[in-house]
């Protein structure tokens, strides 16, 4: 079938399996290999997006769910080359190693910011629940994203 | 310029691609007319293979060639072992064959049994259902300690009693010595569980065979693609080393995990080669469950000898290691090498011996991780000293204060091999002390039982062994190859520079530290240093990165190559400032003629070096500027330090929670602080996840995976964590050049131990003297209910 | 995933056409349980019939002494909206604790109950206030709503629209979660509710259930003190390697009594 659905700003009209997954379509269809996959049972979060701003994990809805909708990945952050001020903050506190979770994590603080402009420690743990990192044991995440909201607050 | 060399907090280079989604994951890399791979596993833990019929899933529509191990008899070797050890009566470990694809037997859920090629993964799939497998089950097992007994389900005809190697090191009549005049002996039974890797990125392969030159090309999410080469291309496929480029790119996590050679490795590449189309795979997390390595699984019984002072007098150690359904790549080297030797840990324990069986069993093969080793040899001993404070009533601080090696013993020889070079045990132990709050922890309790919960607090002194290792050494002990590591700096006409190194980045940052490296030994800006990784066509011969040794192996052959760049510069700059060779000083990034202020920068002696001035002699002197460098250790270099956490148990429902930890570590040298305190953050939680939640289970009855994915096997979150408080102190090792000791490992080393100890504390006044891994809420429960009801002793 | 078709009806009656018409379909709400149950190629239904194009069943509304949520209303909506807060603020709680920020982004409340998971949290809730299910055809009292592992007593083409709960004088959930996946591996609903009071579980059994002796205790003196010495039996009990029975057994009253002393506060 054909979809019709927004990926970063664009107007993308696809065609698509009833069975391909949102990540599938992002990942091998459109090559927006940013967004990850790790695992099989809906935990892990390193395929979060945005879909009408809120963050979902986009191994766990249907393409053919999103028609309409506007997505926003991890490609769609950066405006003009400029990271993000959440992205920004990731670099700044060293909230990554391996990089692969990150897109997710960071997909998912900008969905926590959106919805709690001051989150506090404890808030972004919680938050946290539903995105899993090896490497970093989390502390320099949750700097991170405090401080990206931070900057987003004053920006 | 502002300082960005060693010791400088920079902020990663590699950060940017993987914040914009731009890294290049073996899962990301797409080839024309690729084909996708698919694996079809044993449901069963033990079985005969009767028959495999592939008839139905090649008519299926989209496959290109179903493969078992009929098909590959002949043409594929099996999986090799680049560790083999030998046992204590000088025989060498039984190594039985590991066919690629199961052949006539299935030793483990998840052993491949047939691989299925075809145009979409959809396609794979739906034909790997199609594969018709009659298979006669075999009853299985699982446990080490039941696999050893007698009657045991048997995985080999010629192994008996499923013995892999009955391994030991130390002096046993010593030891015995030590034992007959001890004062008190303490003794500790114990279980190291067994976990699951779980890197985020799950395996992955690509190859692709070019027919015109007869190269192969394989994307592999690897942390040593030179060994990768060798094990996969001489040893499996046949195929000779300059036919064979291996690629790890962006790797994300690995953790040993990766160090593993598998058999879908060798199978992608072949399949490429014989279908001349692109072959990827890309295994998902439930099939990571049931093939990637899996680590620790250990039965320990121990007993520490003691005089009337709380001196250590000896230590006997007697240890079951599961190793799994197949002897993985360095499977047998884990539980004995890298566990037997670390048992004299920070302390002056004259007299040790440690005897290990490594046993199969029917459960997926365990190899390095994490720590790989020294973590059990760390939990066994600092559990065991905890016992013995407790047993003598001696304070936990005061019975290792007593113990610990000093300073000025340094450089000090254990009874059990190695011979530490430096550290500071006793500072660590101060430093830990002060920044937990150590003496002021009863008032925190007193403020936890008023609210119901029970506090506890532990800690650990810890040593390790890193930086992997001393070739002479390591072959000795049975390594199969060479344990150095290159370097290749090329300097750029215009004086920028390549750093190509054989190590391998999966999340460490080498990008970043190894150029800050650079920068402080040539005098360049980090920014114009490039460290390229993780290709067999660009490197030098590698080892790759594992046992944390990429600072203290490979930053010490890229330090042994700017040492050479130097040496040329300074020929150049003697013939461009008509000054003899000895009076050139390099300082500062500028080549100068001692006592005077003629100086050359390093770029123009870059530049001269490709446009040689008339001045340049050429007739003694090459042009160019590329050194390449291989650096083997002296020594393994011995991080160590102090660890201390703090826990708060309901009694009600068993839940423990982490509070407070704090990790003092002495790693020599910090190249990058902010890297160095992400390494111990991540570490210190690997260990976390061990101690409290982390729980890999099979179901004794059918060898079935129990905690086969998420849902199940519980991995540390960011809300069961508090925050970690990570200093380091500094005595440079002297095993290398540039001082480092390794932190890759430290956190993950230290922390079960010391959460376990801080889980007992906490338990302690209903008579608990131990708990195993993982303390997980029913545990715990269950340890409370127990002891309620047996009589509390005092 | 094995292939399916794929239908987005626009009203309730052209659902309820195609449920009639295909032999094996999915209802696909928030997807959180179906999607995955799909991926790991556990069902394969000749069609998904997702039914997000129906926009009315999505509201959340008090209407007089009870509070009426569309079978699509979100978790996360459920638990932001100042309605339910209001109302019933421990029903907002357990919407905010359900799964992760991810999944309340899309899971729904007719999704969650039409699974029947037995560590899903909501079951507690309905049965716990007493709630009745509204579907196209008919209302169910939650008491008989909710029939065994992963059943329910709806048709196989009746489509949940909404779900009333009355509003209690005062209700608490307190869940003990698997520390793996975070379901419940024991969830207590305790409710003073004018019809009484009522205690539901989840987790524990293969379906959620009601403990008439709490019940009965509370009703006496509401107060966490009432169930002391409240004994579970074991038999009957979920067992995994998380919580054997005798654990989850224990874990029911323990939660009971928080969860009233929750209510209390």
């Amino acid at each position: 079938m054909e979809i019709k659905l927004t990926v970063n700003a664009q107007l993308v009209t696809v065609e698509v399996e009833a069975n391909l997954l949102l990540s599938a379509l992002l990942r091998d269809r459109l090559r927006l290999t940013g967004t990850h996959v790790a695992c099989d049972t809906s935990q892990c979060g390193a395929c979060t997006v945005l879909v009408d701003g809120a963050s979902a994990k986009s191994c766990t809805l249907l393409a053919a769910e999103a028609a309409g909708s506007s997505v926003v990945t991890i490609e769609g952050l950066a405006a003009d080359g400029a990271l993000h001020p959440m992205q920004q903050a990731f670099h700044e506190q060293h909230g990554l190693q391996c990089g692969f979770c990150t897109p997710g994590m960071v997909m998912s603080a900008v969905d926590l910011v959106a919805v709690n402009p001051d989150p506090s420690e404890a808030e972004i743990r919680a938050w946290l629940k539903g995105n899993i990192c090896r490497c970093t044991g989390y502390q320099n995440i949750v700097k991170a994203i405090r401080a990206g909201a931070a900057a987003l607050r004053s920006a | 310029m502002t300082h960005d060399g060693i010791g400088a907090p920079l902020r990663r280079k590699e950060d940017r691609r993987f914040l914009t989604g731009r890294g290049r994951y073996v899962h990301d890399i797409v080839r024309a007319h690729q084909l996708y791979a698919v694996f079809l596993r044993s449901p069963h833990a033990h079985a005969e293979i009767l028959a495999v019929d592939a008839k139905a899933a090649l008519a299926s529509p989209g496959v290109a060639a179903v493969y078992t191990a009929a098909d590959i008899a002949g043409k594929i070797n099996g999986v090799p072992c680049a560790w083999g050890i030998v046992g204590r009566d000088g025989k060498p470990m039984k190594e039985p064959p590991h066919p690629p694809l199961a052949a006539g037997k299935v030793r483990h859920v998840g052993d491949p049994v047939a691989m299925v090629v075809a145009d979409s993964l959809a396609a794979a799939r739906n034909a790997a259902e199609l594969v018709q497998v009659s298979y006669k089950v075999l009853p299985a097992v699982t446990a080490v300690a039941e696999a050893v007994k007698p009657g045991a389900p048997q995985l080999y005809d010629d192994v008996p009693g499923n013995l892999c190697c009955d391994w030991a090191v130390g002096d046993k009549a010593a030891t015995d010595v030590a034992f007959a005049k001890a004062h008190h002996v303490a003794k500790l039974d114990l279980v190291n569980n067994r976990l699951v890797p779980n890197a985020m990125e799950s395996r992955a392969a690509l190859a692709e065979y070019e027919p015109s030159t007869g190269e192969y090309t394989l994307f592999t999410s690897t942390q040593l693609p030179h060994v990768a080469r060798v094990l996969l291309g001489v040893l499996m496929l046949g195929i000779p080393e300059r036919k064979f480029r291996v690629v790890a790119p962006d790797v994300g996590g690995g953790f040993g995990s990766k160090q593993v050679v598998y058999a879908e490795e060798a199978l992608v590449t072949w399949a490429a080669g014989r279908l001349e189309r692109p072959v990827k795979w890309v295994a998902e997390r439930s099939e990571a469950f049931l093939s990637d390595a899996q680590g620790r699984d250990h039965v320990t019984h121990a007993e520490l000898a003691l005089d009337r002072d709380g001196k250590f007098l000896g230590l006997r150690v007697s240890t079951l290691a599961n190793i799994g359904g197949y002897v993985s790549t360095f499977g047998p080297n884990i539980p004995t090498n890298l566990y037997g030797p670390l048992l004299a840990g920070a302390y002056t324990t004259p007299a040790i011996h440690c005897e290990v069986k490594v046993v199969f069993s029917n459960t997926v093969p365990t190899d390095a991780y994490r720590g790989a080793g020294r973590p059990e040899a760390t939990f066994v001993l600092e559990r065991l000293v905890d016992v013995a404070a407790h047993e003598l009533g001696l304070d936990r601080v005061e019975i290792r204060r007593r113990n610990l090696i000093p300073k000025d013993a340094y450089p000090y020889q254990t009874p059990v091999m190695l011979q530490y070079d430096t550290g500071d045990h006793a500072a660590t132990l101060a430093k830990a002390l002060e920044l937990s709050a150590w003496s002021s922890f009863a008032e925190r309790r007193a403020a936890s039982a008023a609210r119901g919960k029970l506090r506890g607090i532990g800690l650990v002194t810890y040593i390790e062994a890193c930086g992997l290792a001393p070739s002479r050494i390591a072959q000795q002990l049975g390594a199969r190859g060479g344990i150095f590591e290159s370097a290749n700096i090329r300097v750029n006409p215009s004086g920028d520079i390549s750093v190509i190194t054989g190590a391998h980045s999966h999340g460490q940052g080498h990008e970043t530290v190894f150029a800050q490296l650079v920068s402080e030994l040539l005098g360049v800006p980090c920014a114009n240093v490039e460290v390229i990784h993780g290709d067999t066509a660009r490197s030098p011969f590698g080892l790759g990165t594992y046992g944390s040794r990429s600072a203290a192996v490979g930053g010490a052959a890229i330090a042994k190559a700017a040492g050479k760049i130097i040496d040329k510069g300074k020929k150049i700059a003697s013939a461009l400032l008509e000054a003899s060779e000895q009076d050139i000083e390099f300082k500062n990034g500028a080549f100068t003629v001692a006592g005077t202020d003629r100086s050359k920068s390093f770029a123009e002696i870059a530049g001269a070096a490709y446009t040689p001035p008339p001045s340049y002699p050429l007739e003694t002197l090459e042009p160019g500027l590329e050194e390449t460098a291989f650096y083997d250790p002296v020594n393994f270099t011995y991080p160590g330090g102090c660890h201390v956490a703090e826990v708060e148990v309901d009694p009600e429902t068993g839940v423990t929670v982490l509070v407070a930890y704090t990790a003092v570590d002495d790693i020599g040298t910090v190249l990058n602080p902010l890297l160095v305190e992400g390494q111990v953050h991540g570490g210190v939680v690997q260990g976390v996840g061990q101690a409290l939640c982390e729980d890999c289970v099979y179901d004794p009855a059918s060898g079935q995976l129990l905690s086969g994915s998420f849902m199940d096997y519980c991995m540390p979150r960011a809300d069961d964590l508090p925050l970690i408080v990570s200093e380091t102190a500094c005595t440079p090792s002297a095993h290398n050049p540039i001082g480092v000791k390794g932190c890759g490992e430290t956190g993950t080393i230290a922390s079960p131990a010391t959460v376990m100890n801080a889980v007992v504390d906490a338990l302690a006044q209903y008579g608990v003297t131990h708990v195993d891994m993982p303390a997980s809420p029913q545990r715990v429960w269950q340890a409370i209910q127990a002891a309620r009801l047996r009589p509390v002793a005092e | 995933m094995y292939s399916f078709a794929y239908y987005r009806p626009a009203s309730l009656g052209e659902a309820r056409a195609l449920l009639g018409q295909i032999e094996e379909a999915s209802l696909l709400a928030g997807g959180q349980t179906l999607i995955p149950t799909l991926k790991q190629r556990l069902a394969s239904p000749d069609a998904v019939i997702d039914l997000k194009g129906i926009g009315a069943l999505a509201a959340i509304e008090r209407k007089g002494e009870a509070l009426v949520i569309g079978a699509l209303a979100r978790h996360a909506a459920v638990a932001a909206s100042p309605v339910v807060r209001e109302a019933i603020p421990a029903l907002a709680a357990l919407a905010d604790g359900i799964g992760d920020p991810q999944v309340r982004n899309r899971g729904t409340l007719g999704g969650s109950i039409a699974n029947n998971d037995p560590a899903a949290d909501y079951p507690a809730a309905l049965l716990g206030l007493g709630a009745t299910v509204t579907t196209c055809e008919r209302s169910i009292p939650a008491d008989n709503f909710f029939t065994g592992l992963f059943a329910t007593d709806l048709e196989p083409d009746e489509i949940v629209t909404a779900v009333s709960f009355p509003i209690p004088r005062r209700a608490a959930y307190v869940k003990f979660p698997n520390p793996a996946s975070r379901f419940a591996i024991v969830g207590v609903f305790v409710a003073e509710t004018a019809a009484g009071v009522r205690v539901a579980v989840t987790g524990a059994a293969p379906c959620v259930f009601r403990l008439p002796p709490a019940e009965a205790a509370l009703a006496r003196a509401f107060a966490p003190e009432s169930l002391d010495g409240l004994s579970i039996a074991a038999d009957g009990l979920n067992s995994d390697i998380h919580a054997v029975a005798a654990y989850r057994a224990h874990l029911v009253a323990v939660m009971a009594r928080r969860a009233v002393r929750q209510a209390l506060a």
